[in-house]
């Protein structure tokens, strides 16, 4: 709350700092405007970045570090016995006080020394608030006398403006890689904890993945990975043998037989169906195509459990057809025409052409757009979170339940764990993988294409 | 050469043999089962879309009908307020249960009995209850009066009126036992128990009972984690593809960050969840479920996509624009926001759209942070836990009660009208400013 | 169908026809590209479309084995005889037309296939051969014919788009050989090629045209001369003169032929 006030302070002052930075360097010129060396909005612009930023700056450091350390401060009140507690059960104390601060019911009526600490919680917060408000305004208002001191006739205000403003550029053009380093960062960091408590190769080889019975003390035991690996996998198969045949053929038929009309028609289904939630792939999973798999799976003889693979690569298959036949599509599309003229001129049939000139020649493509499916198949959460289940079996039935690296990852963590339980460390273990898997199929696939596209060029 | 005109000869007579004709006629057979694979493919799409759409529609329109009791409510002095006190404090103590029970009673005396009267309660819902309570203390001048109310019904009463739960079934596999069934039969006949249009599901916030939980929560939770991804991700996205597309030096960094958001664009969502877990959560200490934290990590999602929109509208402006207004003295920086942006502004705007549309449709990333929370209040800033409607939609996907179904899918439809309504804004969008030079 | 076609001759006893095509008006949407064309082409002998770029003799060449049918907006109306046969009626097939009426492209466009599956290709899809020796045997000729084989025979496993420009357009006349056309039809051949390539495919031309009739688009004037034995211009969607192809070069009756030949416009 009090940062929304802030904001609008700071805003406020930034618009201030334009209008007086504008009036100022139109009282210097004095009416001979021609002779500034720049026009007056950019001493403005000039005036507002002095006002601004700094105080934004401020604010963002601020506020990254406020929660914890008035988190600590008002530990740091609580009766000495409790201090005493081990790391672990105090992150859960810190927990409880930040829920009873923020009012979020916490079931049981907590403990007056509890109490007593969210309460110097909640009044620390509104007093670093009020602190940091007074601080950003003091700074902007510096920040605008400062720079309205500068303006002069001959002040570049346009160059320094245009200064600030390309190095804003490059500093937003870094947010992408800062992303990309934060991502390994915290992937491998917390990943090496786990490693460090359950060996690599455990993990990677294990066939038994039950980390529930880390608590009951075997750690190195119960994490072994290849069930959710050869869910996974059982999983991403099934769906790309619905969605590359249906995928590719959807855009074979859509880039070489339909007419505009049909286009017009099947265009907007595969749109659609593209930008359609996983969520609801997943209810729709659920609901429907799990009992479909279990009476079908039932009839052939099968014991088929509520949930199951085939029920989940099914859908994910669907999901998968317009992100195929998208890639494919172009693909095909690149295909020279003179390929096709030349196939033709020999008296070949439109699917003879395809079939033997288009698609070997577009298989390289293919290829790329297909390994950029199963990365997309990989990385899926909620459609097998829905459909196909937690336990991890070591099977290769798609009619029994299974469960995958991404569903194990979601299903553990719910933003309010411990950092040192092995339990939440193992997803960093898998999250790793994944990432790691996905990364190198991303990139064989992209330079697959590119060069793929360059030989047509 | 003689011969090789000879065997010329034979061959051509070949291209009018039967046997080539019958042959051409295999070689047509095929042409056309290859078409009707491709047909059969696109269709096979269809359908599904249609039997999705379809499940979703059939199962969630029910949610917008919801049933009542219209009965007669006698707000006993005695229940209310024992002592007679009309303070707020008081009345906020009340015994609004035994209105409710008396009320029902009066319908149907033959449940008098301890057992019955249990029975007889659990068709109405909890809420019916609370609705009494905020009535009473909304207007204390109610007590001891009577009045017509419409008291909601339970999720099993609900579900039975529906359809949804079989009156074949034998007693003890449906929820309901045959006497309430033989209530509710009998309240229906009476015109007591009705079914009514109702936007609730729209309006209320979250609960644990089916009947009484709304999305308006996770409504403005979506909204609120949305503003903050677009507050984040436009400005970034676009002053990064501004850097690169126009400012860059061709070198290996600016290869390095190409190559980077190739990359990113396709990392899975869930990894992006762990991002937030283990740098904004555990390192930075931002509030937990809170939009602001979703939006963050949706921003960073987005970002990829609003990047590569955003350069593709840049490259498509003709260097001629550029040369044009670089020629008349204008600083590259001025070329851009001046001439380059606005004219690239609607291809940025549809890449905005549909990345912001991906962004709303998102889960995976979002459990990770937190925001499956429980949360039943609406939530009032960036910071206060929240929820949003993807993720509603698959807790409530995940309750055993019948009820849930209808309120997923009538939440799915939400969303996806939204999807829709976006989609739409940027197809628009696109076919009136695609311009070509 | 047959169709008589003697009133469409200018008389009966000249050489033999091969193609004849009347009041060929041929449309690009609403565009026309083509304007009333009508000429003979005999059997046995090279006959070349000249004219400035643009003025439809590609149009033309495609009309003649109906490559025109693979453009949407392309639309044509006239008539055009293939052995007094309507190659436009119902009841002809392209696939069979195009067998009998090859065409070799402008640029050089292999198959991204091997040398031999190159030429293989098409007499396997016709069923004139399966593999085996029956096969082998047609790829050689069709490569010897097209005076390839020399070069390439220790390589046919190799892929088509690793040979030259010049080795790539004559695999292309081999493919199009491979399967026994009655009339090749060729668009520019050498307009990407270099003259010494160019000298081998004129060479190979000539060569070809015991066997077959060959009808060739090109820009160039002196190939016109070397390689046909009769020459067409074209000028903007007409057919502007026909003739023995030394009577064009020495004595064009229409003074737009004459302007182009010399070099005037074009
Ligand atoms: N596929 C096509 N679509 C539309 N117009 C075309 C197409 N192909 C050729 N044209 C037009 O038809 C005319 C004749 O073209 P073309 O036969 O290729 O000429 P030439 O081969 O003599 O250079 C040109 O004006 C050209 O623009
Ligand atoms: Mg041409």
């Amino acid at each position: 709350m009090q940062s929304t006030i802030l904001i609008a302070v700071i805003m406020g002052l930034t618009l201030v700092g334009y209008l007086l930075g504008r009036s100022r360097a139109v009282a210097v010129a004095g009416g001979r405007l021609s002779h500034l060396h720049s026009i007056p909005s950019y001493h403005g612009f000039f005036v507002a970045i002095w006002a601004g930023l700094p105080a934004f700056l401020l604010l963002a450091v601020w506020s990254c570090f406020q929660d914890q350390l008035i988190a600590s401060l008002a530990m740091a009140g609580l009766p000495d016995t409790v201090r005493q507690a081990d790391a672990q059960s105090l992150t859960l104390i810190k927990t409880n006080i930040l829920n009873i601060a923020h009012g979020i019911a916490t079931g049981s009526e907590p403990e007056p020394s509890l109490r007593e600490a969210a309460a110097t919680y909640n009044q620390l917060q509104s007093l670093a608030g009020f602190c940091l408000l007074a601080l950003g305004s003091a700074l902007a208002l510096a920040g605008i006398v400062h720079a309205r001191r500068q303006i002069s006739m001959d002040m570049r205000a346009r160059n320094r403006v245009e200064r600030m403003l390309s190095i804003g550029l490059v500093l937003c053009s870094l947010v992408a890689i800062l992303t990309t380093v934060g991502i390994v960062l915290s992937l491998l960091f917390e990943a090496i904890q786990f490693f460090s408590r359950v060996p690599i190769t455990d993990f990677l080889f294990g066939l038994h993945w039950n980390p529930q019975a880390a608590f009951s003390g075997d750690a190195a035991g119960s994490f072994g990975a290849v069930p959710l690996f050869t869910g996974t996998l059982l999983i991403t198969v099934i769906a790309m043998l619905v969605a590359v045949p249906i995928g590719l053929m959807a855009a074979i038929y859509m880039s070489e037989y339909a007419t505009p009309g049909a286009r017009a028609v099947a265009k907007p289904v595969l749109e659609i169906l593209a930008g359609i939630p996983t969520v609801v792939y997943g209810f729709f999973a659920a609901l429907t195509m799990a009992p479909a798999m279990q009476v079908l799976g039932s009839g052939l003889g099968f014991d088929v459990s509520s949930q199951s693979a085939m029920a989940a690569g099914l859908v994910m298959g669907i999901m998968i057809i317009p992100f195929v036949s998208s890639l494919s599509d172009d693909v095909i599309n690149a295909v020279p025409q003179a390929l096709r003229d030349g196939s033709y001129g020999l008296g070949a049939t439109k699917s003879e052409t395809i079939r033997e000139i288009v698609l070997p020649a577009a298989l390289p493509g293919i290829v790329g757009a297909v390994m950029l499916a199963i990365s997309r198949a990989i990385g899926e959460t909620m459609i097998v979170a829905m459909a196909a289940g937690l336990s991890a079996n070591l099977t290769a039935n798609p009619f029994a339940a299974v469960t995958t690296v991404t569903v194990q990852i979601a299903s553990t963590i719910r933003g309010d764990q411990e950092f040192d339980s092995p339990k939440t460390l193992s997803v960093f273990g898998l999250g790793l993988v994944l990432f790691v898997v996905t990364l190198i199929l991303n990139v064989v696939a992209l330079r697959v294409v590119q060069k793929y596209r360059e030989k047509y060029d | 050469m003689t011969d090789m005109t000879g065997e010329t000869i034979l061959k051509r007579s070949t291209y009018r043999s039967g046997a080539f004709e019958a042959r051409l006629r295999r070689r047509y057979r095929a042409e056309r089962w290859f078409q009707r694979a491709g047909i059969g493919a696109i269709v096979f799409a269809g359908l599904m879309l249609v039997f999705l759409l379809g499940t979703i529609t059939l199962n969630g329109f029910t949610a917008f009908w919801q049933s009542h009791f219209q009965v007669e409510v006698y707000f006993d002095p005695a229940a209310i307020t024992p002592s007679g006190s009309l303070e707020q404090s008081a009345l906020s103590a009340g015994d609004y249960q035994a209105l409710v029970r008396a009320a029902l009673l009066k319908q149907i005396p033959a449940a008098s009995s301890r057992d019955g009267k249990r029975a007889l309660m659990e068709l109405v819902s909890s809420a019916a209850t609370y609705s009494l309570r905020d009535m009473v203390m909304a207007e204390p001048a109610l007590v001891g009066t009577s009045r017509p109310v419409s008291l909601l019904a339970s999720d099993n009463t609900d579900q039975f009126l529906k359809g949804h739960i079989a009156r074949t079934a034998r007693e003890g596999e449906r929820t309901l036992t045959d006497r309430q069934v033989g209530w509710i039969d009998e309240l229906t006949a009476k015109g007591v128990l009705t079914r009514n249009f109702s936007l609730d599901v729209l309006t209320r916030a979250n609960s644990r009972q089916p009947e009484q939980a709304g999305m308006w929560g996770a409504l403005i939770g979506s909204l609120l984690t949305m503003l903050v991804t677009l507050a984040l991700a436009v400005p970034v996205g676009v002053a990064t593809a501004v850097y690169l597309e126009e400012f860059a030096p061709k070198n290996r960094w600016t290869d390095l960050i190409e190559v980077n958001i190739n990359n990113l664009a396709a990392v899975p969502s869930i990894v992006f969840g762990l991002l937030g877990l283990a740098m904004f959560l555990n390192f930075f200490g931002m509030p937990r479920s809170s939009a602001l934290i979703g939006g963050v990590v949706l921003a960073l999602m987005t970002l990829p996509t609003i990047i590569i929109a955003a350069r593709a509208a840049l490259k498509s402006v003709p260097p001629s624009i550029r040369e044009a207004a670089l020629g008349i003295g204008a600083s590259p920086l001025q070329v851009v926001i001046h001439h380059v942006l606005p004219l690239a502004a609607p291809g940025i705007l549809t890449g905005t759209i549909l990345g912001l549309a991906r962004a709303l449709g998102e889960t995976a990333p979002l459990l990770l942070i937190g925001m499956v929370a429980f949360v039943v209040d609406v939530p009032g800033s960036l910071s206060a836990p929240s929820t949003v409607l993807p993720v509603q939609i698959f807790m409530w996907s995940d309750a055993p009660e019948r009820g849930w179904i209808e309120r997923t899918s009538a939440a799915i439809m939400l969303l996806l009208g939204f999807l829709i309504v976006m989609n739409t804004v940027a197809v628009f969008l696109r076919k009136k400013f695609e311009r070509r030079w | 169908m047959r169709i008589d076609h003697s009133d469409w001759l200018p008389g009966g006893n000249g050489p033999p026809v091969k193609i004849t095509a009347r009041a060929v008006n041929v449309y690009y949407g609403a565009k026309q590209a083509l304007n009333d064309i009508g000429l003979d082409i005999e059997s046995n002998r090279v006959t070349a479309l000249i004219g400035p770029s643009g003025c439809g003799k590609s149009t033309f060449l495609r009309c003649l084995n109906r490559m025109n049918d693979t453009i949407d907006i392309c639309r044509i109306e006239g008539r055009i005889a293939l052995d007094g046969e309507d190659i436009y009626d119902k009841v002809i097939d392209t696939v069979q037309l195009r067998a009998r009426v090859g065409m070799v492209f402008q640029k050089p466009n292999p198959f991204p296939k091997s040398i031999f599956d190159n030429i293989a290709y098409g007499p396997r899809i016709h069923g004139l051969a399966q593999r085996g020796p029956e096969m082998d045997e047609i790829v050689q000729s069709s490569l010897e014919r097209a005076g390839l084989w020399n070069e390439v025979k220790d390589r046919l496993k190799e892929p088509g788009t690793g040979l030259s420009g010049g080795q790539q357009q004559r695999l292309c006349i081999a493919r199009a050989i491979a399967v026994s056309p009655e009339v090749i039809l060729m668009d520019e051949p050498c307009s990407a090629l270099d003259p010494i390539a160019t000298a081998h495919i004129e060479e190979l031309i000539d060569e070809l045209r015991e066997n077959y009739t060959i009808v060739i688009v090109t820009h160039n004037m002196q190939q016109a001369a070397r390689v046909s034995q009769k020459t067409a211009f074209f000028h903007l969607g007409n057919m502007v003169e026909y003739n023995d192809t030394e009577e064009i070069f020495t004595n064009p009756r229409d003074e737009r032929t004459q302007g182009y030949i010399t070099g005037r416009f074009g």
